[in-house]
């Protein structure tokens, strides 16, 4: 009972301060400013972006993991898995050494064409995509798993290509698992800095995300900081509770 | 045939594929075993975890000397580590522990309350907020330090001066403008009369020396020792306005020193010959 209790209270005391100490009377001011509008703005464009990103390569590699009888599924598991425990500013590093402008890829793709993907928004997506796609590629799969295959038997006895059995019997039984997967990518995008921070840099208005804004803003001004946090505070929590029983329970 | 007298191998009658008592008691004293892995890992964990606090706490307790933590900014490392190893030389038994980083991001630290006995900020501006905030005792200069245009290696950028800076389709990386390297830049820019195009504000002198040594910028506006320090992977580039913004670090101990003697003795080290010595060394001017 009392470890229960006082894990419950670590995780619960410290939003409650952060609303409690919010300075309120500034709110209107501060998250009407520039810099927040513009942070703002940038990190919902680029998370919606990046969760879109996420399904468009998510759903079909769940799909491969799910597959009961691929021996590479047990392989690729752990890989796909890895971004999900790396600390965020090593997969930054990790970015930069693929994409950056001295990067595997990034310096031909520089000598080719002059372009380099750090400092751009670009680099925001893809540091989010990097760390939201196993979110959405693990919540998909572990839909499809207890989804009842014997559908799509049934659907192909009857005469449907793959892509068609794929279309309209597997997506849309996987569907409510699909979307929480999205949501989940998309939370998990609007609320990444350390892969965001060292991979894409930090200008306003290009690069500048709400996590970095509130970084920025604890030296400069902590009472905005404060306001920004529970912003994204309560966007986590709306999050969260389009995800309740609904979608949980189906899958 | 087992000795059970039937078929004992195999799906369905027997998912373990365990042919006699004997292996079912083996397999599951094994996994009894295995079972203790986890706890005994924890209890490790938690045992061998308080020996990484172990510098902080061993402030004012320790049997072999005076130990105090420095927080200096982040382009006083090279010369800072090695002032505080001749300190140490020169004070056998002692232990030194650095904090480097960006001056403001210690500024609130310490204002949250970390425990340094010494703060050594870039800039004036830093270290008041420490010292309006009452919890440090009154600063002293002990250094100057000038910006330099940093450059990679072979100069890719092909930069040539300040007037670069404005030029959207190159890569610059400058410091933020709350930190004291960021600061002395707006300066340097107004005093050139130029609006420069930065791609990336670095929260510290080294993440935007980082940049450049990592080839991902054409050029940076670091401090000269930076440029120093980083050795052949950097070439640096005098500007004329870079005079007009020197930067003047100072030192204070703070108030709530366990060992406000000892830190006192680090900063007369600092402002000694022997420690002048190391910081003109490194590029650092008068203060």
């Amino acid at each position: 009972m009392l470890p229960a209790t006082i894990a419950l209270l670590f995780l619960v005391l410290p939003l409650a301060g952060l609303i409690i100490r919010a300075p309120w009377d500034d709110a209107g001011d501060v998250l009407t400013s520039e810099a927040a509008t513009t942070a703002l703005s940038l990190s919902l464009i680029t998370a919606t972006i990046a969760a879109l990103i996420s399904v468009v390569l998510g759903v079909p590699l769940a799909w491969i993991l799910a597959q009961p009888a691929l021996p590479v599924a047990g392989l690729l598991r752990p890989l796909i898995i890895v971004p999900l425990v790396l600390p965020p500013v090593v997969g930054g590093v990790a970015l930069f050494t693929l994409l950056g402008r001295s990067g595997l890829l990034g310096r031909p793709l520089y000598a080719l064409t002059g372009f380099s993907f750090p400092f751009t928004p670009y680099a925001v997506v893809l540091a989010q995509v990097f760390v939201a796609l196993p979110f959405l590629v693990l919540t998909v799969e572990g839909a499809l798993r207890a989804a009842d295959r014997r559908y799509e038997d049934a659907a192909a006895t009857l005469g449907a290509t793959p892509l068609t059995v794929f279309r309209r019997v597997t997506v849309p039984l996987v569907g409510p698992g699909i979307a929480a997967g999205t949501l989940l990518a998309w939370a998990r995008a609007l609320g990444e800095f350390g892969a965001t921070i060292t991979f894409a840099g930090n200008f306003p208005g290009t690069t500048r995300t709400v996590p970095l804004e509130v970084y920025l803003a604890l030296e400069t001004n902590p009472g905005s900081a404060l306001l920004l946090s529970v912003l994204l505070l309560a966007t986590s929590i709306a999050v969260l509770l389009l995800l309740r029983d609904r979608w949980v329970r189906r899958w | 045939m087992s000795r059970l007298g039937f078929r004992t191998h195999g799906f369905p009658h027997n998912p373990t594929h365990l042919s006699s008592i004997g292996q079912v008691r083996r397999r599951f004293f094994a996994q009894r075993r295995k079972r203790h892995g986890m706890p005994v890992a924890i209890v490790a964990l938690v045992i061998l975890l308080p020996a990484c606090g172990e510098t902080s706490a061993s402030r004012g307790s320790s049997s072999s000397g005076d130990t105090i933590t420095v927080a200096a900014a982040a382009s006083l490392t090279q010369a800072f580590s090695e002032i505080g190893q001749d300190f140490e030389a020169n004070n056998p038994g002692s232990k030194l522990t650095f904090s480097f980083g960006s001056s403001a991001t210690l500024a609130t630290q310490i204002t949250q309350g970390a425990p340094i006995d010494v703060f050594a900020a870039a800039s004036p501006a830093t270290m008041k907020t420490v010292t309006e905030a009452g919890i440090a005792n009154p600063p002293v200069d002990f250094a100057s330090n000038t910006l330099q245009i940093a450059v990679p290696k072979g100069n890719p950028g092909k930069i040539t001066g300040l007037s670069d800076f404005t030029d959207e389709s190159r890569k610059i990386a400058i410091c933020a403008p709350q930190v004291p390297c960021g600061a002395a830049a707006i300066q340097v820019f107004a005093a050139a009369k130029i609006v420069p195009a930065p791609d990336t504000l670095e929260q510290d002198v080294k993440a935007a020396l980082q940049r450049v040594e990592s080839d991902e910028v054409d050029a940076a506006l670091v401090y000269k020792t930076d440029v120093l320090a980083a050795g052949d992977n950097v070439e640096g580039i005098e500007f004329p306005e870079a005079a007009r913004a020197v930067n003047v670090y100072q030192i204070a101990t703070l108030r709530a020193s366990e060992n406000a003697a000892f830190a006192q003795r680090f900063v007369e080290y600092a402002r000694s010959v022997d420690g002048q010595a190391v910081l003109s060394e490194a590029g650092f001017g008068r203060p």
